[in-house]
């Protein structure tokens, strides 16, 4: 079945011509077949290689299609690989990629045909870009895919294209990711440079007689790239910006493509991060600034939607944590219990705003609890399963994330367990000013209130049972032995890197302790935020001043890029465009055409009519090169 | 007779030629003076072959022909070319009722 993996991103590539060519002509029912069934296509293929890999005897099979670049020494073949990581990830991205589709009919229904047709084709093409990034042999193939998200992310952000707000997040986006893929591109060229291949294989293999100040250049500027596709400090401003899209959209971005990409090439790497302690505290330290940072911004956002865009920066913080502390199962495993409860609680707020209309503002909401039940029940097990509340799925890949950094440092532990509060805070206060309390949108809001059609709830509910279970695949040895099914399967992977960390196990009664430590705390976090928020709507008034104002304004972390970064720029363009452009090239181009102008009204002297002047212009340039050739 | 004194002779001709083309108007004249300077040439040409021929028989019984053919072939240009710039000349005076060669600069307007 392996060998037939070119058939996983070929089906949403099909899908993608189909819906973008036919646009015009295809009905908006076929266009939803279609461009769901493509990823159903997928999927079952998916699933297929992913019983094949589950075999004990399973070898990881590299798939080549065909010569891709092949200059001089280098070679590079158009290869996929099927190995436990990628087929793993590959179940991720076309399971709840479908759900998402599926949703996405209900959710667009309002769109014209041929828009509808677009939003599906960029939809398919989004899913297609990241399967090519996560099956690619090597890292030019993970770059193409990489650049293709980066590309559908633009176009979906800015789906809605007649507002210009919306375009200007769309083109944030797409350069923040830009300067992200720089480094990766730099990386790359190093990586050729250094080991004259770009295969995984080559590279993981030559990695070890490497010199360390050389891995640790090569992962840092992976880990640019990185920051930008994962939004981390400092590129994580377009993340919350990309709320402009459709919010399927969203939940494709933040829970199954796109923003897992970084964490994806970093597993993969793992290696060469194990060889460099450097850039692996770089990659905690920023994963777990970013944590704090995204998720106290949550606290004071009143825009649902922004809400939970946060708190995936903050969660993504969580996993790059996981990989610095070399923990790589546990951001695996964080990354796949993350996609089910963000999408389910992305498509959860698309179900609330479907219901009132486009409104976003949770200070307009409350009390919809009675009025979208199945959407209460769901998104409820999605705020409770980010909350880490036991046995529910984010719990354990959260406490698996917690325990590593622990046992690496104690200070990474004690704010990521503070972060862990703060997120069941601000998770339940919008879940209470959402859901709770007394309706506070208009009377005609209130009128139209209504559940959302059953293609939104079903991969609601599909959801809900993931995030609840999902977890499952992984308990932790204190309860179970080996009952941790995701480590095991993933063990070849991070086989190496395994090898070279010196194995640390907390006793059993630390681990009840830090567990219990960490589930207090978000209870703690759940009740402060639903007592203060369910009854009274006044607490989500903007704060006047202090800390609140900094974290209602984001740190003002915009308004610092733009005072430092941007208005530069623009001044010294400005001052390129007046004094440079104006006043030095405009003058050399137009020096040049009157030079000539000049010179040839001079030459014409020349030209007499007298054939007496033409007749002693050639003797005397005959003469002249005479001279020339007898005496020089 | 030595080389020097041909060669003599013809710069001489082709010096005549020269002062001849460049200071006079009329285009008969001017015409001749081409010739003139032309045949200085052909003048080198046989002189040149004859000696050559002379230095190497007794090695190559053709040494040097080929020179005396190109004088063949310069003739020929130079009828070819007098009867064409008389033609003009004849239609010149048809015209302008003149053979000096600065009414041609006419032509330039």
């Amino acid at each position: 079945m392996s060998k037939l993996v070119y058939l996983v991103p070929l089906l949403p590539f099909i899908g993608f011509l189909v819906n973008g060519l036919f646009r015009n002509k295809l009905s908006k029912s076929l266009t939803g077949i279609i461009g769901s069934g493509v990823i159903l296509g997928s999927f079952i293929i998916s699933l297929l290689i992913f019983f094949e890999v589950k075999q004990e005897s399973f070898r990881p099979v590299i798939v080549s299609l065909f010569d891709f670049i092949n200059a001089g020494k280098l070679s590079i073949a158009f290869s996929f690989q099927v190995d436990q990581l990628s087929s793993l990830f590959l179940l991720i991205i076309t399971g709840v990629g479908f759900l998402i589709h599926v949703y996405s009919i209900a959710y667009m229904h309002e769109e014209r045909n041929d828009h509808f047709a677009r939003y599906f084709s960029y939809l398919n093409l989004f899913v297609f870009s990241m399967l090519l990034l996560v099956l690619g042999g090597n890292y030019v193939i993970m770059f193409i895919g990489w650049e293709g998200v980066g590309l559908c992310s633009y176009l979906l952000i800015g789906y809605w294209f007649k507002n210009t707000e919306y375009n200007n997040a769309a083109k944030k986006a797409f350069i923040m990711n830009r300067i992200g893929d720089l480094g990766f591109l730099l990386a790359v060229f190093w990586m050729i440079a250094q080991f004259g291949s770009v295969n995984f294989a080559d590279v993981f293999e030559a990695a070890p007689t490497t010199s360390v100040a050389v891995l640790t250049g090569i992962t840092l500027l992976l880990f640019v790239g990185a920051t930008g596709k994962s939004a981390q400090i400092p590129l994580y401003t377009w993340l919350p910006d990309a709320m402009a899209g459709p919010t399927p959209v969203s939940a494709l971005i933040h829970a199954a493509t796109m923003v897992t990409a970084g964490i994806y090439m970093i597993a993969r790497s793992n290696i060469l991060y194990t060889l460099a302690p450097v850039s692996q505290t770089v990659v905690a330290v920023i994963g777990l600034a970013t944590a704090i940072f995204a998720a106290s911004i949550a606290l004071k956002q009143n825009d649902i939607k922004k809400v939970l865009a946060y708190s995936t920066v903050s969660q993504l913080g969580y996993m790059f944590l996981a990989l610095g502390v070399g923990a790589y199962t546990g951001a695996v495993f964080h990354v796949m219990t993350h996609a089910f409860f963000k999408a389910l609680l992305f498509l959860g707020a698309g179900s609330v705003i479907h219901a009132m209309h486009h409104e976003q503002d949770i200070r307009n909401m409350g009390g919809l609890k009675k009025y979208l039940p199945v959407t209460h029940l769901t998104f409820l097990l999605g705020c409770i399963a980010i909350a880490g509340i036991p046995p529910f799925s984010g719990f354990f890949s959260k406490d698996e994330i917690l325990a590593a950094s622990f046992s690496s440092n104690i200070i990474y532990w004690v704010i990521g367990v503070l972060t862990a509060g703060i997120t069941a805070f601000y998770m339940f206060r919008l879940y209470a000013s959402t859901f709770l309390g007394k309706f506070r949108g208009t009377e005609e809001q209130k009128h139209h209130l209504h559940e959302s059609p059953v293609t939104m709830t079903i991969p609601l509910i599909l959801l809900a049972i993931l995030a609840v279970v999902g977890g499952l695949v992984g308990i932790p040895a204190v309860f179970m032995e080996n009952g941790h099914a995701l480590e095991h399967f993933l063990a070849p992977v991070f086989a190496e890197s395994n090898k070279l960390k010196e194995a640390h196990h907390l006793d059993h009664n630390t681990e009840y302790l830090l567990m219990g430590i960490s589930v207090a705390i978000a209870v703690i976090g759940i009740f402060a935020a639903i007592s203060r928020f369910s009854k009274k709507p006044e607490a989500l008034k903007p704060a006047e001043s202090g800390i609140g104002k900094l974290l209602a304004n984001k740190w003002y972390v915009d308004e610092l890029y733009q005072a430092i970064i941007i208005k530069p720029i623009n001044t010294f363009s400005k001052f390129l465009n007046r004094t440079i452009e104006k006043n030095i090239i405009d003058w050399i181009v137009n020096g040049i055409g009157r030079l000539l102008q000049y010179g040839s009204r001079q030459i014409r002297w020349i030209q007499s009519g007298q054939v007496g002047s033409y007749v002693l212009l050639m003797v005397v340039s005959i003469l002249v090169f005479f001279v020339i050739q007898f005496f020089f | 007779m030595k080389i020097e004194y041909y060669i003599f002779l013809s710069i001489a001709l082709f010096c005549i030629g020269i002062v001849g083309v460049l200071t006079r108007r009329n285009a008969i004249i001017v015409f001749m003076c081409v010739e003139l300077m032309l045949n200085a040439a052909n003048l080198l040409l046989v002189a040149f072959s004859k000696m050559h021929h002379l230095a190497q028989k007794a090695s190559n019984p053709t040494a040097g022909t080929d020179g005396q053919l190109f004088v063949f072939f310069i003739m020929v240009v130079a009828a070819a070319e007098v009867s064409v710039g008389l033609a003009i000349i004849v239609m010149m005076y048809r015209n302008v009722h003149s053979v000096d060669i600065n009414f041609l600069n006419r032509l330039k307007h």
